[in-house]
């Protein structure tokens, strides 16, 4: 089947996400993190931050509740069973700590066909409660066999 | 500046980081699952991999979060638990207090994550 670029440009709603002093010690845990900036907030505010900070790949956490309906809305029409995550990037602003809430956006980038293939490249910008911006992801998944 | 780090995910890793990220995809943390769709059991999730390879860098450049601007990678292949993974990266530009960093992910003798590459403050 060939790939439909229909939905390139197409925009999602903003997702909200209160970032958690717990849910960064679980993350920083579970990718093995050992700075203690991460976990204790003494050792954070030593270090300049004004709560313990998120570590860089967090930023997948407070995403993906806007990331996610991109992905799977029937207008873009990915076919999960032949997809696989080809690609992806992440251009930090200011530091996320425990206490912010961040409010992303998702928008479809592009998708094109490449010898049969399909890249749907979606872009996901986050901004925190003061209107900086802490994130900006490339996200570019790959579907053989087109769509 | 040298980045290189190793790290063995244990065979709870993947659950645990489905709990962490939200993400749980069947294929991660469900080996007859994963072997149903044709996989050697349940695999690493790719953004687990891409964080030990954001981890290496930030240690690289002495440990500050603040330090990593930028990082871009390419999945390749899969990564399993219960295997070392070594993450390797070396300057290729440096200027104005920054670095840009060529770095991989590697298993097995199998580049999981290629063409990565990381971008540093060190000022």
């Amino acid at each position: 089947m060939p790939v439909s670029t229909d939905a390139k440009g197409k925009t999602y709603p903003p997702f909200e996400y209160e970032v958690g002093k717990e849910k960064i010690r679980e993350y920083a845990h579970a990718v093995g993190e050992d700075n203690p900036i991460y976990f204790d907030r003494a050792k954070a505010r030593e270090a300049g931050f004004r709560d313990v900070p998120a570590p860089p790949m967090f930023a997948v956490v407070y995403s993906t509740g806007s990331v996610g309906p991109a992905l799977f809305d029937p207008d873009v029409g990915i076919n999960f069973e032949m997809m696989v995550h080809g690609a992806q990037e992440f251009v930090w602003g200011e530091p996320v700590c425990a206490g912010d809430t961040i409010t992303t956006q998702t928008s479809v980038k592009d998708i094109s066909d490449r010898g049969g293939m399909g890249f749907y490249v979606f872009e996901s910008v986050s901004h925190n409660e003061a209107g900086q911006e802490v994130v900006r992801g490339t996200w570019t998944n790959i579907v053989r066999g087109g769509s | 500046m040298n980045v290189e780090l190793k790290v063995t995910p244990d065979k709870y890793l993947p659950h645990r980081y489905a709990g962490a990220s939200g993400d749980f995809n069947p294929i991660h943390i469900d080996p007859e699952f994963a072997k149903q769709v044709g996989l050697p059991g349940n695999i690493l999730h790719g953004l687990y991999t891409m964080a030990q390879v954001a981890r290496a860098n930030v240690n690289a450049a002495g440990g500050d979060p603040r330090a990593l601007k930028r990082l871009s990678v390419q999945f390749r292949g899969m990564g399993v638990p219960e295997q070392e993974i070594t993450v390797t990266g070396s300057v290729k530009e440096e200027r104005d207090g920054r670095v840009v960093v060529d770095t991989e992910a590697e298993q097995g003798g199998k580049r999981i994550i290629r063409n990565g590459e990381a971008e540093l403050e060190t000022g």
